[in-house]
C-alpha cells in the first residue's frame, strides 16, 4: 500500500511498535484500489496469523466487469512456535524436507537418464554441497496450507451461479510458501496483480510468490463444483477450496505433482546439453553478449539455471547512449518467460512475468537516472541471508534514494531459492520487456540465477523497510532501509 | 578433575565476543527497537550414544557429544568423547572433552581454537592431561563431515586427530553412515598408551532410522587397527592391536 511513512507499520522504522495493551490508529489517504493484504511486521507474528485481506474498491469503473467477487487468502500455519522452527532451520539444514533424493531416486534416475549422466548430476550437486530438492525451506511436513484460514479438509465453498463471472481475488498471505493455484475446468484471467491492473491474460494455472497478490475472472458456465486448488511450490501439500452452486459440494482433488529437481528448469527446454560446465549450445552467439555469468552463486553453478533462454533473441542489449538499457527492457539474464521450478509449460498454460502489460503507461515516463545493483545472497548451509553478502546486522547505513528520482533497481539472485523482494512505500515497475506497458508490483519474484529489473520513482519521502517475504529469510538478516530524502 | 581455572577465564571472553552485535547503521529515533533482531542460537547433540560391542575384550558406553551457542559467525564448542567400559572396576574416562572458541572462515568451514581435558570423569581411574587444541570442523565438497584438528599438551606432546562422517539417504529416514577416524601423534607418551606417527585408524558403518529429525536409533559395526609404536604398546600389556565389533545406539539432538 501506498502509505505515509508513519503508517507503514514496520516497528523501527515506521513507529516504535504497539506495545501489548496499547492501541495505534492508522490514518492515511487511499490513493489506490485493490487487492492487497496487511500483516504484523513484528519478530515473527506473521506466522501466528497477524495476517488479512485489504480490499479496496475502485471509485471508477475498473477495466473488467464481474458479477460477484471473493477473496482467497492463502496461508501457511504449524502448530510449532515459529521460533522453534527458526532454530530448526538455524542449526540444521534440510530440517523439514523430507523430500530428498534417495537412492530411489538414484536408480529411478540411471533408468532414466543412464548411468553416467545420473552420477556427473549428483557428483555436481554434491561437490557444492547442495540439495537439488532445496525448493522450500518450511514444507507441509509441518505446515498446513490453509486456504482463507481453513485446511483442505474443511473444504471452504465460494458460492456461483452457472453463467456468473466471478471474480477471484488470490493472495499469497503465508510466511515461506510458494504456491500454484489452478482450478480444473475452468479458464482464468488474470485481470490484476499486485492490486494493480493488467491487460487479461488466459491461463491454466498461475504461481503465487509469498505477498502477491493475483485477481482472476473466471466464468463457470455448469452447475457444477471446482476445485480451487494451491500446491505449494515444493509439492509437499495443497490448500483447497471449493467453487460451488450450493454450500456441500465438491469435486475431484487433483493428483499432486512430484517435488522437482533443481537445476532441470534450463534442461527441460532443452537449452543446455548435459550439466558440464558451460554449454550454452542453445543459445546464438548474440545471446551470449551481455550476460553476466560472474553473477551466479559459486563456480560451481556456471551452466545451471541459465533456462530456457526463452525471448532471449529479443533481449539484445537495447543500449541508450549512457550505456544503460531502454527503460521497460528485460535484462539480461531475467527468465521472465519461464514460471519457474517445478512447473511444465507444456502440461498446461501458465502465467508468466512476461504476460504482465499495464493498461496505459504508468504516470513517470523518465528513464532511469542511475542504476542500483543488488545481489540477493546466502549461506544456505548456515541459514544466513542477506544483500549483497550483508546481513542487516552487518550494514552501516540505508539504501539512500533521491528525492523524486527515478532510478532502476537490478537484482540479482546468487543463490539456489527464490526470493519474493518487497519494497515498501513505492512501486517497482517491473521490467519484463513491455516497454511503456509494463506493470507495476510491490513484490518481484527473483528466482535462482536470475537478474531482473524495475524503475521506481522515488517519490514518497522517508525511510522504508526493504526486504525479502520469506518470513525467516528476513529475520536472518536479508533485509534493509530505503530512505528516501 | 582438574580442569583449570583459567578455562573459565578465557571461555568467558569468547562468549562475550561473541555476544557483540554489529550496529545496524540506521538512524531511528531513541526508544525505537531495530526492525530485525539477530539472537543467538544454540544446540546439542549427542552424535553417538552407544554401547558398544567388541569381538575381543570388554563392552563399553560409548558417547561422542558436541554442542554449540553463538551467533553465526562466533561461536563457543563444548566436545566431548569418551567411553566407560563395562566391569573394568573404573570410573568413565573423558578421551577428550573440549572447550573451545569457533570462527566461521568460509562458508562451510569453522576455525576452531580451545583448550581440552583428558581423564577420569569424577574420578582418578585414569591418567589426567590437558591440552591446548586447534581445529578446522566443516563439510568438505562431497558432502562429507570433517573435524581437524591438532592437540598440543601441558607436556609438550603433540598429537593430530581426523574424523570424517558422510550420510547417505536410503530413504526419507532411514541413512546410512560411513565414519572414520585417524589419530596420530609426534611423541610417544606411554602413559596413555600413544607412540609417534600413526597410531590407530577406526572405520565403522553405521545404519540410523530419524523417528524425528532429532531422535535416531541406530545399529552398526567397526573395524579398528593400531599401528607402530602405538601398537607395540598394546602388544606390551598384552592387549589385541586390530578387532572388530558392534554397536547399537542413538542420535539425539537435543
Amino acid at each position: 500500500m501506498i502509505l505515509p511513512p508513519g503508517m507503514d507499520g514496520v516497528p523501527g522504522i515506521s513507529f516504535a511498535g504497539i506495545a501489548p495493551g496499547e492501541t495505534f490508529t492508522y490514518r492515511f489517504p487511499v490513493r489506490q484500489n485493490g487487492t492487497y493484504w496487511y500483516h504484523s511486521h513484528s519478530g515473527l507474528q506473521e506466522q501466528v496469523g497477524h495476517v488479512g485481506p485489504l480490499i479496496v474498491d475502485a471509485a471508477e469503473r475498473e477495466p473488467f466487469r464481474y458479477d460477484r467477487e471473493h477473496v482467497l487468502l492463502l496461508t501457511d500455519w504449524t502448530f510449532e512456535d515459529p521460533k522453534s522452527v527458526f532454530r530448526n532451520l538455524k542449526t540444521m539444514e534440510g530440517y523439514y524436507n523430507f523430500q530428498e533424493r534417495t537412492m530411489a531416486d538414484f536408480f529411478a534416475d540411471v533408468r532414466r537418464k543412464g548411468f553416467s549422466d545420473t552420477v556427473e548430476m549428483r557428483r555436481m550437486w554434491s561437490k557444492m554441497r547442495m540439495s537439488s530438492r532445496d525448493i522450500a525451506d518450511v514444507t507441509g511436513s509441518t505446515y498446513t496450507y490453509l486456504l482463507n484460514g481453513r485446511a483442505p479438509e474443511e473444504n471452504w465453498t465460494a458460492l456461483f451461479k452457472a453463467g456468473e463471472r466471478v471474480r477471484l481475488r488470490v493472495i499469497n498471505g503465508s510466511a515461506m510458501s510458494y504456491f500454484d493455484v489452478r482450478i480444473p475446468g475452468l479458464k482464468m484471467t488474470v485481470v490484476a496483480a499486485d492490486g494493480q491492473p493488467v491487460q487479461p491474460v488466459p491461463v491454466d494455472e498461475f504461481r503465487i510468490g509469498v505477498a502477491e497478490t493475483y485477481d482472476v475472472l473466471v466464468s463457470p458456465e455448469d452447475d457444477q463444483a471446482y476445485t480451487i486448488f494451491a500446491e505449494s511450490m515444493d509439492r509437499s501439500g495443497y490448500a483447497r477450496a471449493t467453487l460451488a452452486p450450493r454450500d456441500g459440494m465438491q469435486a475431484e482433488i487433483p493428483k499432486r505433482r512430484q517435488i522437482a529437481d533443481r537445476g532441470m528448469e534450463g534442461m527441460a527446454a532443452g537449452a543446455m546439453v548435459g550439466m558440464k560446465g558451460m554449454d550454452h549450445s542453445g543459445m546464438s552467439r548474440d545471446d551470449m553478449e551481455g550476460m553476466d555469468h560472474s553473477n551466479m552463486s559459486g563456480g560451481d553453478m556456471e551452466g545451471m539455471d541459465h533456462g530456457s533462454g526463452d525471448g532471449m533473441a529479443k533481449e539484445k542489449a537495447k543500449t541508450r547512449e549512457n550505456g544503460m538499457l531502454v527503460a521497460g527492457e528485460a535484462q539480461p539474464g531475467s527468465r521472465y518467460g519461464e514460471a519457474g521450478i517445478g512447473i511444465d509449460p507444456d502440461e498446461r498454460r501458465v502465467l508468466v512475468y512476461r504476460d504482465l502489460k499495464a493498461f496505459t503507461p504508468w504516470p513517470d515516463r523518465r528513464g532511469p537516472g542511475r542504476e542500483l545493483e543488488l545481489h540477493l545472497t546466502g549461506n544456505m548451509e548456515r541459514y544466513m541471508w542477506s544483500f549483497d553478502g550483508k546481513k542487516f546486522s552487518e550494514v552501516s547505513g540505508p539504501i539512500h534514494f533521491e528525492k523524486d528520482e527515478r532510478l532502476r533497481l537490478i537484482l540479482i539472485n546468487d543463490t539456489m531459492m527464490e526470493h519474493p523482494i518487497h519494497l515498501h512505500g513505492m512501486w517497482m515497475e517491473l521490467e519484463n520487456g513491455q516497454g511503456e506497458l509494463i506493470p507495476r508490483k510491490h513484490t518481484l519474484n527473483v528466482k535462482p540465477g536470475e537478474r531482473v529489473s524495475a524503475l521506481i520513482t522515488a517519490d514518497a519521502e522517508g525511510s522504508w523497510a526493504f526486504h525479502c517475504h520469506l518470513l525467516y529469510h528476513m529475520e536472518a538478516g536479508m533485509f534493509r532501509v530505503v530512505q528516501v530524502s | 578433575m582438574k580442569i583449570k581455572l583459567y578455562l573459565v577465564g578465557v571461555s568467558a571472553a569468547f562468549i562475550f565476543a561473541s555476544l557483540a552485535k554489529a550496529d545496524d547503521g540506521y538512524d531511528a529515533p531513541d526508544g525505537w527497537p531495530s526492525p530485525i533482531v539477530e539472537h543467538n542460537q544454540g544446540t546439542a547433540q549427542f552424535d553417538r550414544l552407544e554401547y558398544s560391542i567388541p569381538e575381543n575384550g570388554k563392552d563399553a558406553m560409548v558417547w561422542d557429544f558436541q554442542g554449540w551457542y553463538g551467533s553465526d559467525v562466533n561461536r563457543m564448542y563444548v566436545k566431548s568423547e569418551g567411553e566407560n567400559i563395562q566391569g573394568d572396576g573404573e570410573d568413565a574416562e573423558f578421551e577428550s572433552l573440549e572447550l573451545l572458541y569457533s570462527r566461521l572462515i568460509a562458508d562451510f568451514w569453522e576455525l576452531q581454537g580451545g583448550v581440552g581435558y583428558q581423564g577420569g570423569v569424577f574420578s582418578d581411574d585414569h591418567e589426567e592431561r590437558t591440552y591446548g587444541v586447534v581445529g578446522l570442523q566443516g563439510v568438505m565438497p562431497y558432502e562429507i563431515e570433517t573435524d581437524v584438528a591438532l592437540q598440543v599438551s601441558d607436556e609438550g606432546d603433540v598429537s593430530a586427530s581426523f574424523e570424517g562422517e558422510y550420510d547417505l539417504r536410503l530413504t526419507q529416514r532411514l541413512y546410512l553412515q560411513p565414519r572414520t577416524e585417524i589419530a596420530m601423534a609426534a611423541n610417544e607418551v606411554e602413559a596413555f598408551g600413544v607412540g609417534e606417527g600413526l597410531n590407530s585408524v577406526r572405520v565403522g558403518m553405521r545404519l540410523g532410522y530419524e523417528v524425528t529429525r532429532r531422535v535416531a536409533p541406530y545399529i552398526g559395526a567397526y573395524w579398528e587397527k593400531e599401528y607402530g609404536e602405538t601398537a607395540d604398546l598394546t602388544r606390551a600389556s598384552g592387549d589385541r592391536t586390530e578387532g572388530t565389533g558392534v554397536v547399537a545406539g542413538i542420535r539425539l539432538i537435543l
